[in-house]
């Protein structure tokens, strides 16, 4: 009577544990199925021109002139390539100091309620949403630098300052994250040393914890580089390489964004718009292998 | 709590896959709908029902969404639904055949060319109206007219100061379309009549409601919007001394529009044709077409076709 | 110049960004709720658009954007939790866990835009789904899901292994560890992080324009059966959310007053987010509480 409950019991154990093995194992199966076919279809789209010759390869990445309406259409993705690469550099630029003081903050300055204070605001700063910046960008930022400097307010700027707010989280963050995880007898022996907290700052704890905050600004950079709506609305869109700040620029995402739904399904210039996806898809990835190095030499 | 948790689980997946099937039988109830209720329409009084999609041109969007809620008052059995897309999207779609309805801002053979231009060829064209394109400028511009080479030369680089065509002294900042856009083409085709290229910092703005706003805004620009369009906030300008009103459209006169299409992939049926019959009654094109700020297609006194000649009726 | 000074201008410096970031914060949700916050009343809430007459509300958006939320929290929860466990618990150190972490990340990573697009493309239309709620909530899935194993995996990790140990000791199978033994304890971060990231596709836009459509057809809001063409819960409508109507209003709108009811929408917007925040924490914190403490009875 004992042994065969026994059985029993060992028996629906045994199944639980297989068919919970099962689930989990489709949940990993469909992520696998889900980025494979997102790359197969972004890709067999974004390289159909190319293979039917209507574009070449090198016309498309290094042509400047961006005219898929004219008489004889020329296919340049060059100024949205450079655009976007610029305004996330700049945006870096101007967010990386930013945080890394915001984390200094936080771990080294006021530990207590430094952090009490920024974590809440950086949490919300992450959580408005992207078509709100573009607002508050539209109708504050662009005024102002009308107002201030040359030009009609629209451009490569007023793109890079929107998205400078939007990647302070994300680099504050993880810098927050590795400041937080140093050992705290190295700084104790920086102090011992009679170094000032700022001595201790700027040789011993950035030094150390450089690998793991440029893992942050990587991943900033790549939620720039990849964001539409909020650049769209105020760097201005015009199909040029930008020849100062204040020029009306385009990024890969504001042209796609812009002309996706105006063209047809196959034609020459959506199928370019896709070739445009395509590079945006690739620079993620060399955003998180970049990510991954940083990560290594972080654990050395 | 793991029966609780593989309960959950169980039910969330069975919702997932059920509304994936009703989805499918949706779609098939659609089509049977489609293709079954033609052979009994026996005059005025038979009830209509079915469903259609439209989709396509946003520019055309509320109009149809209008006309569809009226529509749907009146028939009961009908539903039909619009979105949006823009009108790539929408003559994309109804030549594939994934909606009854392709709304578009411009003629079908102008955007279904070359390799596939015989897909534009099976599309049947409804003209439901017609949408007017004015040149705008900045209030403080200081200039009334432009002539159609003065516009062709601004939105060309040659002329970059308003004070060359007798306004201020101010530097012309143009507010453009994306070259994708209908409402650029139609610009082009029949204010400038030659297509321009970009230019080096010129700002370009898919939506009507950021251009009139930018217009508005930044000091001596100058760009085009459709008359529904405009307001106190940006100054109208006259093209070759004609005001681009409502009147001189109608007559013929003011050259610069286009008609709005609702293409369907060969000749539609019946539930799809009252429609479309609907939209061009007095009670749309007189109700909602004005209202919305278009102009209705039955009131022009001239016609246009694909290649752009136009007919007295 | 001297340690002390330029320990003293340093830390000045420090102090001043970390205040400025803060000052950025404040003057941005100032600024959003101050514009906002007159415009929204009851009626602003609960009323339908208005396409060209002044006194629109966004009273459909809202429900499509909640809609769309729990439709896309149905989905990515099971999935989620699912491969997040595997990845925890299951998954053995080796090339497949590791190519498997950086799909995850991958996918994490990529921008929104191709995620929409790429739901264009396949659920669209090649499934033939058209604009609907539940292309969107597919398309938010993909977005959301690497997120969502993220946060399970993560949360498992922080499980005490002595918790694990003792399961392995009285002798009970996987399966049984993992649902009644770590899966209780991991839940508050769980939870917590899942409504972190339902604010992060609340305020989504740019996957949706391409997949759940622009358009909100006429609802019924007294007709619930979600097979009803114009029921609000049926998944097979076009739905435009809170955040793609922003966009939408930004630049179509035609109504008198759409600047007003931009901002409204931005406001709300910006008060959900909010919201979801204050939950994360109270709730996180209450199912914490409430399951040790119920661990101590028992």
């Amino acid at each position: 009577m004992r042994g065969k409950t026994n059985t029993k019991k060992i028996e629906k154990h045994h199944i639980e544990d297989m068919v919970g093995r099962i689930y989990m194992s489709l949940c990993v199966l469909l992520l696998i199925v889900i980025i494979v076919s997102m790359v197969y279809f972004v890709a067999s789209k974004g390289i159909a021109n190319f293979i039917s010759g209507e574009v070449k390869l090198t016309d498309f990445l290094f042509g400047t002139k961006w005219a898929p309406e004219a008489d004889t259409p020329s296919y340049g993705a060059l100024p949205f390539i450079s655009g976007s690469f610029l305004v996330t550099l700049l945006a870096a630029l101007i967010a990386s100091p930013l945080s890394i003081c915001a984390a200094l903050f936080m771990t080294e300055i006021v530990p207590g309620w430094g952090k009490k204070l920024l974590q809440p605001v950086i949490e919300l700063l992450s959580g408005i949403p992207s078509v709100v910046y573009g607002f508050v960008g539209l109708s504050v930022i662009v005024p102002f630098l009308r107002d201030t400097f040359p030009g009609q307010g629209i451009g490569v700027a007023a793109g890079a300052l929107v998205l400078s707010v939007m990647i302070l989280p994300t680099i504050t963050s993880v810098a927050a994250d590795a400041l937080a995880s140093l050992p705290q007898n190295l700084k104790e022996s920086s102090f011992a040393l009679g170094a000032t907290r700022w001595q201790t700052i700027s040789r011993v704890i950035l030094p150390t914890t450089m690998p793991a905050i440029m893992t942050g600004v990587v991943l900033g950079m790549a939620r720039a580089f990849g964001e539409a709506l909020a650049v769209q609305m105020v760097i201005g869109n015009a199909p040029f390489v930008p020849r100062s700040l204040f020029e009306s620029a385009s990024t890969l995402t504001s042209v796609i964004t812009l002309s996706m739904g105006n063209t047809t399904m196959g034609s020459t210039i959506n199928n370019a718009l896709w070739s445009m996806a395509l590079v945006l898809m690739l620079m993620t990835f060399v955003f998180v292998l970049l990510v991954r190095m940083l990560e290594r030499r972080n654990k050395i | 709590m793991q029966f609780r948790k593989s309960w959950i689980m169980a039910l969330a997946l069975t919702s997932v896959v059920a509304l994936s099937a009703c989805g499918n039988s949706n779609n098939g109830g659609n089509n049977a709908a489609a293709t079954n209720t033609p052979t009994e329409n026996s005059g005025s009084g038979a009830e209509l029902s079915g469903s259609i999609l439209a989709s396509g041109s946003t520019a055309l969007q509320p109009l149809v969404e209008q006309a569809a809620e009226s529509f749907m008052d009146a028939n009961s059995g009908v539903d039909i639904q619009v979105q949006g897309g823009g009108s790539g999207t929408g003559l994309t779609q109804v030549a594939e055949g994934q909606v009854d309805i392709g709304n578009s801002d411009v003629f079908a053979e102008e955007k279904l060319k070359d390799a596939d231009a015989e897909k534009a060829a099976a599309l049947v064209d409804h003209q439901v109206a017609v949408v007017a394109i004015a040149a705008v400028s900045n209030p403080d511009a200081g200039v009334d007219n432009l002539t159609k080479q003065q516009l062709v030369d601004i939105f060309t680089g040659k002329i970059t100061n308003w004070s060359e065509v007798g306004g201020a002294d101010q530097a012309i900042q143009i507010i453009n379309r994306p070259s994708s856009s209908g409402t650029r083409a139609t610009f082009e085709a029949f204010a400038l009549g030659t297509k321009t290229e970009d230019l080096q910092g010129s700002v370009q703005e898919d939506s009507s409601g950021t251009v009139k706003k930018m217009i508005g805004e930044t000091p001596g620009a100058i760009g085009y919007l459709a008359l529904s369009y405009l307001d106190d906030t940006v100054k109208t300008l006259n093209y070759d001394g004609v005001e681009p009103s409502v009147d001189n459209v109608v007559s013929g006169d003011y050259p610069v529009w286009a008609y709005q299409h609702m293409y369907t992939n060969g000749e539609p049926n019946e539930v799809v044709k009252a429609f479309l019959d609907y939209m061009l009654t007095d009670e749309v094109q007189n109700g909602d077409v004005v209202e919305l700020g278009y102009i209705p297609a039955s009131a022009m006194q001239v016609s246009r076709d694909v290649d752009g000649n136009v007919t007295k009726k | 110049m001297k340690p002390k000074t330029a320990d003293k201008i340093a830390t000045t410096l420090i102090v001043f960004f970390a205040l400025l970031i803060v000052a950025i914060l404040i003057g941005l949700l100032g600024y959003i709720l101050v514009r906002g916050l007159n415009h929204i009343s009851w009626d602003f809430l609960t009323s339908a658009p208005q396409k060209i007459r002044a006194g629109g509300g966004v009273g459909p958006q809202l429900f499509n954007s909640l809609y769309l939320l729990v439709l896309t929290l149905l989905i990515t929860i099971p999935l989620g939790l699912g491969a997040g466990i595997f990845m925890a618990e299951y998954a053995r150190p080796g090339k497949l866990t590791n190519f498997i972490r950086l799909i995850v990340e991958v996918l994490s990573s990529f921008p929104s835009i191709i995620v929409g697009l790429f739901g264009l493309l396949l659920i669209v239309n090649y499934f033939d789904l058209g604009f609907s709620l539940l292309s969107g909530a597919i398309a938010l899935t993909f977005f959301n899901l690497p997120l969502m194993v993220r946060i399970t995996e993560q949360a498992f990790r922080t499980v005490p292994k002595a918790q694990k140990e003792a399961g392995f000791a009285l002798g009970l199978s996987k399966w049984k560890i993992v649902t009644s033994v770590l899966l209780p304890v991991a839940l508050p971060t769980i939870i917590t992080g899942t409504i972190l990231s339902a604010g992060r596709v609340f305020g989504e836009a740019a996957a949706l324009m391409f997949t759940a459509g622009m358009s909100s057809p006429r609802l019924n809001f007294s007709d619930w059966n979600p097979l009803h063409t114009s029921s609000p819960l049926n998944p097979f409508r076009p739905a435009e959310t809170l955040a793609v109507h922003i966009w939408k209003i930004n630049s179509e709108g035609l109504a008198p007053d759409a600047i007003q009811i931009a901002a409204g929408a931005s406001a709300v917007l910006v008060i959900m987010v909010l919201l979801f925040n204050l939950l994360a924490r109270y709730f996180g914190r209450f199912i914490y509480r409430k399951l040790t403490a119920s661990k101590r009875i028992n």
